[in-house]
């Protein structure tokens, strides 16, 4: 047993690693209390390795660590690498936010946090056991909390962590709740020995049902799927710019890793196009599916009325869940791919607009669109880039976006699932309504007030085409992205 | 580098230069613009020149000319996912040579239009020339993603185009071009995946199977993949998928009931927009539907043969009814724009060589016709600064040689014999009468359709009354003549129009070859053979 724990650990650097930088960045804060930024520093640099280490575990069929808690393979290698990704450049972000960098605010514990919230979405991607899946999911979420509210001068801030808690704790109990049935039904936390006693049949399928739903309470809080999406605008909102952006982007994904394999593993088999659902008489292919037209209608219908940039940024990634959920229903290895293609661009994407957007509240003092009127005039090239962002968000050629879209449709397609592929379809018009109302905003109306230019900084124009350059290229040449995506479907079975 | 990529990406690189310009030197940046576009039109008329009138095209590679192919991306495949080739494949035929000499010609006018421009005037000329590339690649491209990419990519300079350089409704009328554009489109991407799914060949040096966007792959019905989505003829999914990619068409057509983003986008829109819009951007719609829907799903086609002619009934009448309750000359040109291209779709919707040539025809000629009429337009706008159609009157007089310009727009639009617009209309009512497919209902249709002739006649000669003859009224005793600029834009434009109307068979040489090609393929893919249909 003590050899197995032993022998595991060897596969569980990154993890490791992520740790150590955690204690490191805690006692550097404690120490030097006037070092800040370096331990924001030093948080970029722990993250920045434990992502090589990770790229490291690539062990073929993957391998399972600590008694089957943990799985360590190509599918986990994947989500890992984006996670860390979005990490470091909100770590970036931050060092150059000028809401966090006020007098008197401690900044210390805040990159600690940051750094607790990678291991905690890191554990996300490979856990394997529901326990091990309820504690990676509560230690990004308790982290979360604390980040979202990290402003705490600030009334909506309070506000913002206080509802996230509250539904958190919510969510959390109903899937513990989902879990605790699905361990009475199966005898098992552990999700191979659970989809065996699934092949096995026998099973009551209402009860079934129940845990399902409960257990998807707490995965559709992570990925903030709808009718579980109910804090997301007002946390987006209250939150500090850069903790909106990682919550937008690492969390969906850590979510989406493990809500993937917690399917594909317990209630389905393996083919050679993906998995099958096992279990008789409940189709929850089909509650997937509701979940993301849900989602992404409701997401993108609401998106529309919205003027604050960052209420107007969650609704269109409450809409983006939705386009990713879709995928996933069909369950085949092309949906799974398209999901994972989809996050490396909408890491670009979406990051690029939260970045746009802070840097022009710090010029502005203000998200509201409204007060977006005439940028286009002032500020050409920054609003050029938003532009860039929004049409690849939207999902037109020949920006990233799109390539997004189509491995998604193509996936739907390839399986049969035709009204969803139209509904998803149908949907990117409905989208395309609110991201043109920020560059209407831009270019269209005259600047009002003031019309003096505004001009960023040099590192403020290299960190944006940081983002919209692969926006722009991922969009005209592809390959490499799906083939790293495809590559990476891989789980350990 | 060919020829074929020299002339659709000069724009971009004119774009380029453009950008790098001083944003001040407007002067620079329009004659840069012009020298471009110029130059765009020169390679054009080498193409034209050089173009092989012999070869047919339309559904084999070999019979298609200045071909440049090269591969963009090759996606390695997986155990469960074939792998995926997109290439770099351009080429023309009897279908599209004209459509490029067209778009290279409207760019050209559009361009020298725009000098009245004054507002961002950098950013105005980057935007058309982005544009342009994005018209020029659609009708040259022969892969289906290639295709969508230029199609899509022409979308949001037209939005800005429309939105900043507007009228006062310019924000409204943008939007809803943007998106009934890309309703349009994202209908159209679902098919192009359901097609590519369906279509595939063994890659003879690998001896893989690989899926493709090529488009020529795509119309045999030999590469479909047994039991795929698109596989087989006459199903319900073939019918969809004709119907999903129809519709993506025909809101840039526009037809019945898609085209009300068009009198909205036409009046909002500064001059030239209004030019190249009506002049290729309407085109690229009728295009796709002969170079795409027809060839790849030729059951569906004639499955689809009477109701197309029944839209194109309605496109005529109803265009030509609405024309004449306007008051406001750009409305006018614009809803006779959509029974003009009632015209193109009843000539299409005859499935023979007459009525396709005759559509094919009009295509060009109505880009022609069409732009001179907004660039009339946007000349006495420019002077007067109202389109009151009952403003006006008595300009004879005061612009002689605005109105003997007007005069020819006008009688060609109408269908005078000489003019270019009588012949192009005269073949597709011809074919529409003796149509390949569902002929007596046909023939009813197009009975019914020439009652659009008496209409546009009827409008157009009073708007000619409003407009140039009675009494001059007394506020526009300022108004002067047009000056050099403005003839040097319409000009060519009404040579092209007379030459082609008293000789027009230059044009009809080009594209007999591919147009016959064309009708066989339809022919014999939807099952019918000659015999079947008395010839």
């Amino acid at each position: 047993m003590s050899q197995q724990i032993l022998d595991s650990l060897k596969y569980f650097q990154p993890e490791t690693i992520l740790t150590v930088t955690f204690c490191v960045a805690i006692l550097a804060d404690l120490i030097f209390p006037k070092a800040q930024k370096q331990i924001g520093y030093i948080s970029f640099l722990g993250i920045l390795v434990a992502i090589l280490f990770a790229l490291r575990c690539d062990f073929g069929n993957g391998i399972s660590i600590f008694s089957n808690m943990y799985a360590v393979d190509a599918f986990s290698v994947f989500f890992k690498v984006i996670i860390g990704i979005s990490s470091l450049i909100v770590i970036a972000f931050s060092l150059q936010s000028d809401e966090l960098n006020t007098k008197g605010r401690k900044l210390g514990e805040y990159y600690a946090l940051l750094v607790a919230l990678t291991l905690g979405m890191f554990l996300m991607t490979g856990a394997s056991n529901l326990l091990m899946m309820y504690l990676a999911l509560e230690l990004s979420s308790i982290t979360s909390y604390i980040l979202s509210g990290y402003m705490r001068e600030k009334e909506d801030s309070s506000e913002a962590s206080l509802k996230y808690i509250l539904f958190g704790a919510a969510a959390s109990g109903a899937m513990l709740y989902g879990i605790s049935i699905l361990f009475g039904l199966t005898g098992s936390l552990d999700i191979y020995a659970i989809q065996k006693a699934m092949t096995s049949g026998g099973m009551n399928s209402i009860t079934l049902l129940f845990a399902t739903i409960f257990i998807l309470v707490g995965f559709g809080y992570k990925i903030s799927a709808a009718p579980f999406h109910f804090w997301t605008p007002d946390v987006y909102q209250g939150s500090p710019i850069t903790i909106t952006a990682l919550l937008a982007v690492a969390s969906k994904a850590g979510g989406f890793a493990m809500m993937i394999r917690f399917f594909a593993i317990g209630f389905s088999q393996p083919t050679v196009n993906g998995f099958v659902n096992i279990i008789q008489g409940f189709d929850w292919q089909m509650i997937i599916a509701a979940i993301s037209v849900l989602t992404m209608t409701l997401g993108n219908l609401v998106a529309v009325w919205q003027t604050n940039m960052k209420r107007l940024l969650a609704y269109s990634s409450i809409a983006h869940a939705g386009y990713m959920l879709m995928a996933f229903t069909v369950m085949s290895n092309s949906g799974i791919a398209a999901i994972m293609l989809y996050f490396i661009i909408y890491l670009f994407m979406n990051l690029g607009a939260f970045y746009v957007v802070m840097i022009l509240a710090q010029k502005l003092g203000s998200e509201d669109v409204e007060d977006y009127k005439g940028l286009a005039y002032r500020s050409p090239l920054v609003c050029v880039v938003m532009a860039l962002f929004l049409v690849s968000l939207t999902g037109l050629p020949p920006t990233a976006g799109f390539i997004g879209k189509l491995y998604i449709f193509s996936s739907l397609i390839a399986e049969k699932w035709y009204w969803l592929a139209l509904i998803g379809a149908l949907n990117s018009v409905v989208s395309l309504f609110y991201y043109v109302k920020v560059f209407k905003n831009m270019f269209l109306k005259q600047p009002e007030g003031d019309t003096l230019s505004i001009t960023f900084s040099p590192y403020q124009i290299a960190w944006m085409m940081i983002l919209a350059i692969p926006t722009l290229f991922f969009g005209l040449y592809f390959s490499p992205l799906v083939e790293y995506a495809q590559a990476s479907v891989k789980m350990f079975q | 580098m060919g020829i074929l990529t020299w002339v659709t990406l000069l724009p971009v690189l004119g774009m380029i230069v453009v950008l790098l310009l001083p944003k001040d030197n407007k002067q620079l940046i329009r004659w840069t613009s012009v020298g471009f576009t110029a130059l765009q039109l020169l390679i054009s008329i080498f193409i034209l020149m050089g173009f092989n009138k012999g070869m047919a095209g339309i559904n084999t590679a070999e019979g298609f000319q200045f071909v440049e192919k090269a591969n963009w991306m090759t996606i390695k495949g997986v155990s469960w996912f074939g792998t995926i080739d997109i290439d770099y494949f351009i080429g023309i035929d009897g279908l599209s040579v004209m459509m490029v000499f067209l778009t290279a010609l409207i760019s050209l006018v559009a361009v020298i239009s725009s000098f009245t421009i004054e507002k961002s005037v950098k950013g105005y000329f980057a935007l058309l020339l982005l544009l342009d590339t994005g018209m020029m690649g659609t009708f040259v491209a022969l892969d289906f993603f290639l295709f969508y990419v230029f199609w899509e990519v022409m979308l949001l300079p037209m939005y800005f185009l429309i939105g900043i350089w507007g009228g006062p409704r310019r924000e409204y009328a943008a939007i809803k071009f943007f998106i009934y554009t890309l309703a349009g489109s994202v209908l159209m991407l679902l098919v192009i995946i359901a097609l590519y799914f369906s279509v595939s060949y063994i890659d003879p040096s690998t001896g893989e199977k690989v899926h493709t966007f090529n488009m020529l792959l795509m119309m045999n019905p030999a590469n479909y993949d047994v039991g795929s989505i698109m596989y087989g003829a006459n199903t319900w999914m073939r019918y969809l998928g004709f119907l999903g990619l129809f519709i993506g068409f025909a809101i840039k057509v526009p037809i019945f009931p898609f085209h009300t983003w068009l009198p909205d986008a036409h009046v909002e829109a500064p001059t030239a927009i209004s030019v190249i819009l009506a002049g290729v951007l309407l085109k690229l719609g009728t295009y796709g539907i002969l170079r795409i829907c027809y060839p790849m799903f030729p059951d569906a086609t004639a499955w689809f043969a009477v109701p197309l002619g029944i839209l194109a009934a309605i496109n005529i009448v109803y265009g030509a009814l609405v024309a004449m309750a306007q008051d406001d000359f750009k409305k006018l040109i614009a809803y006779s724009s959509i029974s003009h291209m009632g015209v193109v779709l009843l000539g299409m919707a005859a499935m023979n060589s007459q009525g396709i040539t005759g559509a094919v025809m009009q295509m060009f000629n109505h880009g022609t016709i069409t732009a001179m009429l907004f660039l009339i337009v946007g000349i006495i706008y420019d002077r007067a600064h109202t389109r009151g159609l009952n403003d006006f009157g008595g300009l004879m007089n005061k612009m002689p040689k605005y109105s003997g310009i007007m005069t020819i727009a006008f009688f060609a639009a109408l269908g005078l014999p000489g003019l270019s617009g009588f012949i192009s209309e005269a073949f597709s009512f011809l074919g529409a009468f003796q149509s390949t497919f569902e002929r007596d209902t046909m023939m009813k249709i197009t009975i019914f359709s020439t009652l659009g002739i008496v209409l546009t006649a009827g409008y157009m000669l009073w708007t000619l009354q409003r407009v140039f003859l009675g009494s001059l009224p007394e506020k526009w005793n300022g108004l002067t003549d047009i000056d050099t600029r403005e003839l040097v834009m319409l000009v060519p434009l009404a040579i092209i129009v007379i030459f082609l109307g008293i000789y027009p068979s230059p044009m009809i040489d080009m594209m007999t070859t591919s147009i016959n090609a064309l009708v066989e393929v339809v022919r014999t893919g939807s099952g019918v053979s000659a015999a079947m249909l008395g010839k």
